[in-house]
């Protein structure tokens, strides 16, 4: 799984790549132009949660796409994947018509590459690092779009490929959490021969890619093939069981479980602090996704209910922001309106999001926050008192800050309100386990680049260490994870057979 | 695992069920509580649990008729299994010995009570105990209470079993007697309240636990949000149990009734 500088150049010195880079010429490689992925039409696809917007590229597309790559000497995409894809040698395969040997590759590195393929912030990662946009300032080659096709074209193909294993070294490592981060943890160590037993609390194995992300930009069906896949590798998984309090850490050790992945998310969803904030008809993001994406309360043949209404306000900025607003178009909201305090500039959601929103009649009401909650007779929420806005100087996080406006109060309608201002980790598990360092803000501490926290058999990574971040991120702290525990373990039990 | 072996009619509308759950048996403490889920399209709900038999692997619940997801749930029958139960859920009770502790329960929050009952007693308490239900068919638990407790006060509001009237009424009778060093009081939202003023004016620390509503359970959605000492808590993984003195039960029991439209529609959809 080393991608060292040597390996890569090997790889593209091959015959195969060697001939692909000799049939076109650069120049013809550079006048085609982006593949446009097709969309479902805005109108159509709010009739549905279950729509995917996204139609993903049919093959002809994807051979021209994957045509547009140059195969670098220098790959500088792969400086910007964190779970470090070969990106040229996925893409070869793909100009070279070789579908199902793309997705192997993808697989060689990324436990879930339908999902990423999906859901990266590519155009912030492996794109902006591309030779076209570094070099030429031309749009990048969509290599997220390549990799969703290989992954698709695979799946649908029945033909699923296992990545080789090592041979089993009877070693139990338990993972606490089934999300994303947990996920990649898992695959990377059961290529390495470990007995892998994933413990997750839900109901359902995916964490935030089942509760949280809406499935009209990732299906269900998509996240259960990748996790198909990994207990094919082997892969154990435990539902309904909640590590801290269904069993202790200590009990695990004694059934035999050597080290720990903590990738427990963040759980814990924040509110404003607002007046009237507890007023029914009021939620937080993590509770209207779940309620429709886990429990599937957009249908009625689900018991679970969920809350609808004629002007559904969402506040907030980010992608769990966007998936809550268009979630509520599609539960029949006749206004859905964000409400963010700063402007669109300073969004943290994916521009492909705010644009996708903006095409089913979202409506956008930037340098704006909501400073009180007026309720009915019943307390439920009817009306928001909102405050405008400036930018001034920019913030730790490089953004320019928002200054609230004097006198520029007002009310808007609302029947239900999504607050979606971000989450904080899960304390179940740092509170559970003695000896555990834990930041001032709750996440767990590490020793950066090993993921290793003050207990040496305690990994951790993604949300709980990072306190909010993406999917991509949290699979790449599962993989370094994982490398670094591996390291750990061998020292530890296995350095005789090692030797052997 | 989540077997039910054992199932009992309190009353028409509230069950008894016993189910295999080893390992929440041997973790669970007073005061915890577990999500069940009945059918893939089943709603994910708390309940307390009312007891556990850990040589059999096994804890008790009980059960109220209310809404769509209980009502599946009291259907199952001995040999059905729960779709999916979790647990042990949110911080068990904080059981000293103290001295002499008044437990109140009403209605199927007699169930949670016994638990803590009985770890009162085991830490060497004396404990008294007043149970209340709004008649006699509707009354749980009584001999296993009596079991329990140094003393047993029984009331039913309308005065068909034991003695008649509130539960607070038979609270202040013992609070005016001996002095009461810990109230703790579960059931209903307004008998909770009531239960809290009580003590309050005789100044009496009172923990009380409450039945919030709730998708995970694990501290995820915040729907279970209540106001305590001015501060939003979640219940699933603050509480259950709080300051009764703090807490803002006004707006706990307008929260309570935040899907009451919907869970209606639920119910008629279920009952057509």
């Amino acid at each position: 799984m080393e991608r060292s500088e040597e390996y890569i150049k090997n790889e593209r010195k091959q015959e195969w790549r060697v001939e692909l880079q000799k049939m076109t010429k650069a120049k013809d490689r550079m006048s085609i132009e982006r593949v446009q992925m097709t969309e479902m039409a805005p109108e159509e696809r709010i009739k549905s949660q279950r729509v995917e917007v996204n139609v993903g590229l049919t093959k002809e597309e994807a051979i021209l796409e994957a045509k547009r790559c140059m195969d670098c000497v220098n790959p500088t995409c792969m400086e910007g994947c964190p779970v470090s894809i070969n990106i040229p040698k996925f893409i070869k395969y793909i100009e070279r018509g070789d579908i199902l040997e793309a997705a192997s590759v993808l697989k060689e590195t990324s436990a879930l590459p339908a999902v990423c393929g999906r859901v990266c912030p590519q155009e912030v990662q492996c794109e902006q690092k591309c030779f076209y946009v570094e070099k030429l300032n031309l749009p990048s080659v969509a290599i997220g779009h390549l990799e969703r096709f290989a992954a698709d074209f695979e799946r649908e193909s029945g033909v699923i490929s296992v990545p080789k294993l090592a041979e089993p070294n009877g070693v139990k490592v338990a993972v606490i959490g089934s999300g994303p981060s947990g996920l990649s943890f898992a695959g990377d160590m059961a290529k390495l021969g470990y007995d892998v037993t994933v413990f997750e609390a839900l109901h359902e194995i995916g964490g935030v890619l089942k509760y949280g992300i809406p499935e009209f930009r990732l299906p269900n069906a998509v996240v259960d093939v990748e996790i198909e896949s990994l207990r094919k590798m082997g892969v154990e998984f435990i539902t309904n069981y909640i590590v801290g309090q269904t069993a202790s850490l200590d009990d695990l050790k004694k059934e035999g479980y050597k080290a720990f992945y903590v990738g427990s998310g963040a759980g814990l969803p924040r509110f404003m602090n607002i007046p009237g904030e507890n007023s029914n008809g009021i939620m937080s993001s993590n509770e209207y996704l779940t309620r429709v994406n886990l429990m599937g309360a957009d249908s009625e043949e689900s018991d679970t209910p969920v809350l609808r209404g004629k002007n559904v306000v969402v506040v907030g900025g980010g992608n769990t922001a966007m998936d809550s607003v268009r979630t509520a178009k599609r539960l029949g909201a006749e206004r859905a309106i964000i409400v963010y305090r700063r402007s669109e500039e300073e969004m943290p959601a994916r521009v492909e999001e705010v644009h996708h929103a903006k095409q089913e009649g979202i409506e956008f009401l930037t340098l704006t926050n909501p400073i009180e909650y007026i309720a009915d007779e019943n307390s439920r929420v009817k009306q928001i008192k909102v405050q405008k806005m400036e930018l001034g100087e920019p913030d730790a996080s490089g953004r320019r800050r928002p200054i609230p406006m004097e006198g520029s109060e007002y009310m808007i309608e609302a029947t239900v309100v999504v607050v979606a201002v971000g989450v904080s980790p899960n304390p179940l598990i740092p509170n559970s386990v003695e000896g555990l360092e834990v930041s001032k803000w709750g996440t767990i501490e590490v020793v950066k680049d090993k993921m290793q926290s003050s207990i040496p058999e305690v990994f951790a990574g993604g949300d709980i260490v990072r306190g909010g971040a993406t999917v991509i991120l949290a699979m790449g702290d599962g993989r370094k994870a994982a490398a670094n525990m591996d390291i750990y373990l061998k020292e530890k039990y296995l350095s005789k057979k090692v030797e052997l | 695992m989540n077997k039910i072996v054992e199932k009992e009619d309190f009353s028409e509308k509230v069950v008894k069920i016993v189910v295999e759950a080893p390992l929440i048996a041997k973790a669970r403490k007073p005061g915890n509580f577990v999500i069940v889920r009945v059918g893939e399209k089943g709603e994910r709900i708390p309940l307390t649990i009312a007891g556990a038999d850990v040589a059999k692997g096994t804890i008790t619940i009980i059960v109220q008729k209310m809404g769509v997801s209980s009502t599946k749930l009291c259907k199952l029958e001995v040999g059905d299994y729960i779709t999916d139960l979790v647990g042990p859920l949110g911080k068990p009770t904080e059981i000293h010995n103290v001295g002499t502790v008044l437990c109140c329960g009403g209605g199927v929050g007699v169930a949670p009570l016994l638990p803590i009952v009985e770890g009162y007693k085991k830490a060497g308490n004396r404990v008294i105990t007043v149970i209340a239900a709004r008649s006699k068919d509707l009354l749980i638990l009584e001999d296993e209470m009596r079991k329990n407790s140094d003393e047993l006060i029984v009331m039913t509001d309308d005065g068909s079993y034991g003695r008649k009237g509130l539960v607070t009424e038979g609270m202040e009778e013992i609070i005016k007697r001996e002095k009461i060093d810990e109230c703790i009081t579960i059931g209903p939202a307004i008998m909770m309240k009531f239960c809290s003023l009580l003590t309050k004016k005789y100044e009496i620390p009172t923990m009380a636990s409450l039945n919030s509503i709730m998708v995970d359970g694990t501290g995820m959605c915040g729907a279970c949000r209540v106001t305590v000492d001015g501060k939003t808590k979640f219940t699933c993984v603050d509480g259950p149990e709080f300051d009764a003195h703090k807490i803002d039960f006004d707006e706990m029991m307008s929260r309570l009734g935040g899907y009451k439209e919907e869970e209606k529609g639920k119910m008629d959809h279920f009952q057509n």
